[in-house]
């Protein structure tokens, strides 16, 4: 924190090389407002994709071969801790936010030109709208949004006390509402998604900012470490320890769309540009995980024994409700959706293990599911008919006849999702697995493993809509996408198969990551 | 040689031809056929060679091993090796792959929907995941390759097979995946009880056997391991998937699912069952083995009242695998070996009667058995074979049947003479329901169905012969056979009784009890 002393300022110690990588995204965003607000429109649309898709690269580069090696000290007077978790975690966001981006970027597929409306603010259906489309008006003001998000998603997980975790919730949430409302296609469900989104969202950071000034209470200061410390010695303060776990914890759990704060889950998802939807589904889950892993390993890891009932009663409602929610829809995009309120549900019996083992299992599973969560998504967009994607489900009937590329991909990411061994699923659930069981948390597993059984089941049911099923008379199309959004899905193909059959190295990257500084 | 990896190379080199095969292009399926029949038959010769090789007496319990770290995080490696009756199985396996691909040259040919380079491709890939589930020495392995081989035979059923082939496909894929999803829960139940014995988890084999697991985690695990294999087996009462799924696919397919994948099921509790849980194998002996004569019974009732040949030859299955289960949960040396040579002979039977019956139905287009009528007026030698086909399937003495069966009975009456004496009922049951079906499709005057059919043509006398002589061969000089895989059964039977054991009967002497025939 910022000491200021009577009548002297002493500047604060920022420890560069270690924020280094965020600096250079906060940046990125800065100049792309720049260039919003000064470079003629022609000019923006090839400007903002360069601009935002270099910044990512510069940052990973400068994560990997500045910062990494300097790992393991906070930085910027302890509100960041810069330990390898970070890193990791860090890197993942880095690493799919630039995949997402590369679908942003897209502009071979939609005829009218990228996913995103040309002017959010005009009325859907509106003159001011078509003739803003009818002069190829193109939408860049996304691109310094993604970038401010992803700057909040780095600062989240990193961060190493309340308020900076809150500034970085912020950060990272409000662009992605104004994101969530900027689909081309189906406009009003696209601002309802982002109404809904935004509503329930800032409700719950409420939640978390309320829940920190209860633990400020509890622990006279809002530092993780504090708390921890405070753990042990405060006595009497009970209540305050209590509702503002609580509440932490429920800013948080909407976050990464657990039960029962999943609401917003399918309406977003199915609402949003698919391009955002992946960016969401995957980066916002890694970050928000991130933070998950830090407050209640960090600050609360002492005092896992009066929020772990909590926890396991969330855990088994989300695997359950995501499981079985997702067999009854009709719609590709919502079900995926529930698939990944399911997905939490995994990705939380790794965080209760409370263990080593437990943080990375859960960042390799974040790995993992990102890396398929973008695939998935990516390639729901090449599937369209005339009015947009096709996204309900008997549009996608006997897809395997009409593009076996497309279909064969989506069907291996599908079994990836499913856990089938050899994907990367299947390591994933297994590294999760292992960690809870080792934990003394078996009764959980049963039921991931009942939970994984219902889902691979509607997993499997869209295989066999896609090669056993005859085609519709006017099904869908699938569109020949350009070089970005090829390139999106060959990265983290080649990622999904490695993680898959050969995942050794990247087991040992997080295991060396799983190992939080305090 | 002995650092050739034969068993690497028989497993890869059908895969192989499977990529091979696959990428033939449309219009020269003929030579399709020819790369996957080349690729099957030296198959063929490189087991033969390998089995040449073969030490019975070898003081090492698994040879051909190959060993590689695969995922060392969780004691995961590429490890293969076999015993005797792993080779024995494997063996006949790879035998049986030309003589189906023979057998249903012309099977896919009808398809349009489908490539018949598909048909071979599926064929093939399915020959290698049968190569690695019977010489997988590690679990991990052995897991994936039970799992894999499901998709080769849910593909050849669902693309390629008669009527109901989506029902009959779907049905077997949940049966098998219900199955595997416990077999993959108890799996890491075991792989957790390694990490807390050994300090460090494996799925190796040999190393798993050395644990000392307590009864009451050994019941749990041997359940799911062993619903697993009851499933794959089929165990009555979870038998009900194999007469929808064998009478909807293709013979050939009907062949290697029935002749060979089922037999992964009773492999599984001969190799994994008794020697990882020998407390819980005995404590659920008698359930095991109630079942295993109900199944008996009621499989060899139900088959008498089948119409239809391919239904009538998967319930004849059933009944022969409640034999094999008697043998297996006999502990007895002579039950054990008998179990293995009645999975020999029972591949081999199967495979003749249900690519003889294939031939007819081919010729006629109906599988009911009032579609046909004196069938040997027109047709002597299918009739012949089918005649033949049917008393290797009853067990006549000199042919393979008799050996596995009379060993099984043999074995298993010290140990539990209730049950034998009642499975020879079986025995008065099986000629029965294969006499009658051979009665009312072969012999009486020729009917208005069968008028100008034609007779074997040479392709098909090539399936028919080398069954044939197989089935005589096994019957009549077993002992190859049994000294293969004696040595491997005393091993299974060391570990199984390494626990203090006292059966609720005093053993009788073997030598007393003859052999009951049909």
């Amino acid at each position: 924190m910022i000491r200021v002393a009577v009548g002297s300022f002493e500047s604060p110690t920022l420890d560069y090389a270690l924020i280094a990588p965020m600096l250079v995204v906060f940046g990125a965003a800065l100049v792309g407002v720049l260039v919003e607000a000064f470079v003629p429109r022609r000019v923006r649309g090839p400007v903002q994709p360069a601009l935002g898709l270099g910044a990512l690269v510069a940052s990973f580069a400068v994560l990997v071969w500045v910062t990494a090696p300097e790992a393991g000290a906070t930085a910027a007077e302890a509100t960041v801790a810069m330990d390898k978790t970070s890193v990791f975690l860090q890197g993942t966001v880095l690493l799919l936010s630039f995949v997402a981006m590369l679908l942003f970027a897209e502009r071979g597929v939609d005829p009218s030109g990228d996913a995103f409306a040309p002017s959010a603010a005009s009325i859907p259906g509106s003159e001011g709208e078509r003739e803003l489309v009818a002069v190829g008006a193109r939408q860049t003001e996304i691109w310094p949004l993604a970038m401010f998000s992803v700057a909040g998603m780095m600062l989240f997980p990193a961060a190493n006390d309340l308020l900076t975790m809150f500034v970085a919730l912020e950060v990272l949430s409000l662009p992605l509402y104004l994101m969530v409302g900027l689909a081309r296609r189906r406009r009003l469900l696209s601002q309802e998604a982002a109404i809904k989104y935004f509503l329930l969202g800032s409700f719950s950071s409420a939640f978390f900012l309320f829940g920190s000034a209860l633990l400020f209470g509890f622990a006279g200061s809002i530092r993780l470490g504090a708390i921890h410390d405070a753990l042990g010695t405060q006595v009497g303060l009970d209540p305050l320890l209590l509702l503002g776990t609580g509440m932490v914890a429920v800013g948080l759990l909407f976050k990464v769309g657990a039960v029962p704060f999943h609401a917003w889950v399918p309406d977003v998802y199915q609402g949003s540009p698919t391009a955002v939807t992946a960016f969401m589904a995957a980066s916002t889950k890694v970050a928000a995980f991130g933070a998950i892993l830090r407050v209640f390993y960090v600050a609360l890891g002492d005092y896992s024994w009066d929020w772990r009932p909590m926890m396991w009663v969330v855990v088994v409602l989300t695997l359950v409700v995501g499981a079985v929610l997702a067999i009854t829809q009709t719609d590709i995009k919502r079900m995926l959706a529930y698939s990944a309120v399911a997905h939490t549900g995994f990705l939380l019996v790794g965080v209760l293990a409370v263990s080593a083992e437990g943080i990375s299992s859960t960042m390799f599973y974040l790995l993992a599911y990102g890396t398929t969560t973008i695939a998935a998504f990516a390639l729901v967009t090449l599937v369209r008919s005339g009015s947009g994607e096709a996204s309900h489900l008997s549009q996608w009937a006997g897809l395997g006849k009409r593009s076996p590329l497309v279909a064969g991909l989506f069907a291996y990411y599908l079994l990836a999702l499913a856990g089938i061994p050899l994907t990367s699923g299947f390591t994933a659930k297994f590294s999760v697995f292992s960690a809870a069981v080792a934990a003394d948390a078996t009764p959980l597993v049963i039921v991931g493993v009942i939970a994984s059984a219902i889902a691979a089941f509607f997993y499997v049911r869209v295989i066999v809509l896609m090669f056993f099923a005859d085609p519709a008379p006017d099904g869908p199309t699938v569109a020949i996408p350009s070089g970005m959004t090829v390139s999106a899905i060959s990265i983290v193909t080649v990622l999904s198969v490695i993680l898959g059959l050969f995942p050794q190295p990247f087991i040992d990257l997080a295991e060396q990551a799983g190992v939080f500084l305090r | 040689m002995t650092d050739f990896p034969w068993l690497t190379v028989l497993g890869v080199l059908p895969l192989v031809g499977s990529v091979v095969v696959a990428a033939v292009p449309n219009g020269r399926e003929l030579l399709a056929k020819q790369i996957a029949l080349v690729v099957s038959l030296v198959m063929v010769a490189l087991v033969v060679v390998m089995s040449l090789q073969f030490e019975p007496d070898s003081a090492d319990a698994f040879q051909f091993v190959e060993s590689h770290v695969w995922i060392e995080r969780f004691g995961i490696s590429y490890s293969v090796g076999v015993d005797g009756i792993a080779l024995v199985l494997l063996a006949m396996a790879v035998v049986l792959v030309p003589i189906v691909i023979t057998s249903g040259w012309n099977d896919a040919d009808d398809t349009t929907a489908h490539r018949v380079q598909t048909y071979f491709a599926l064929l093939l890939a399915l020959e290698s995941a049968i190569v690695f589930v019977f010489a997988a020495t590690d679990l991990f392995l052995f897991y994936v390759a039970f799992e894999v081989m499901l998709l080769p035979v849910y593909f050849l059923i669902g693309f390629f097979g008669g009527l109901q082939r989506s029902y009959a496909a779907v049905k077997f894929l949940l049966y098998s995946l219900l199955g595997g999803l416990l077999l993959l829960a108890a799996l890491i139940g075991l792989y957790v009880v390694s990490v807390r014995q050994l300090g460090e988890g494996t799925f190796d084999y040999t190393a798993l056997l050395g644990l000392d697991i307590d009864p009451s985690t050994q019941k749990m695990l041997f359940a799911g391991f062993f619903f697993a294999f009851a499933v794959k087996a089929p165990m009555v009462p979870v038998h009900t998937w194999l007469p929808d799924a064998a009478a909807a696919g293709t013979p050939a397919t009907s062949t290697l699912m029935v002749g060979v994948l089922d037999k992964v099921g009773t492999f599984g509790m001969l190799r994994l069952c008794l020697p990882l849980f020998p407390d819980a194998s005995h404590w659920a002996a008698p359930v095991v083995v109630t079942l295993a004569v109900v199944g008996i019974v009621y499989a060899a009732l139900v088959a008498i009242g089948q119409t239809d040949m391919y239904r009538l030859i998967a319930y004849t299955s059933v009944s022969h695998f409640g034999f094999i289960v008697l043998g297996v949960f006999a502990f007895t040396q002579i039950g054990l070996s008998g179990a293995t040579i009645y999975m020999v002979a029972h591949g081999l039977s199967t495979a003749a009667l249900f690519l003889v019956v294939g031939f007819l139905v081919r010729r006629r287009g109906s599988s009911l058995v009032s579609a046909f009528g004196g069938v040997q007026r027109v047709a002597p030698l299918i009739a012949g074979s089918l005649m033949f086909a049917g008393l290797s399937g009853l067990a006549l003495p000199g042919m393979a049947g008799f050996v596995g069966e009379i060993s099984v009975l043999i074995g298993s009456y010290p140990t539990w003479p209730v049950a034998a004496v009642i499975a020879v009922i079986g025995i008065v049951l099986s000629a029965l329901y294969i006499l009658i079906m051979v009665q009312r499709v072969s012999h009486g005057p020729e009917t208005e169905n069968v008028r100008g059919m034609a007779d074997l043509v040479p392709r098909e006398v090539w399936v028919v012969a080398p069954l044939m002589a197989l089935i005589l061969a096994v019957g009549v000089y077993p002992k190859p056979l049994f000294d293969a895989v004696n040595p491997a059964s005393d091993r299974v039977l060391e570990a199984v009784d390494a626990v203090p054991f006292t059966p609720d009967v005093p053993p009788a002497d073997p030598a007393a009890e003859g052999g009951e025939t049909p």
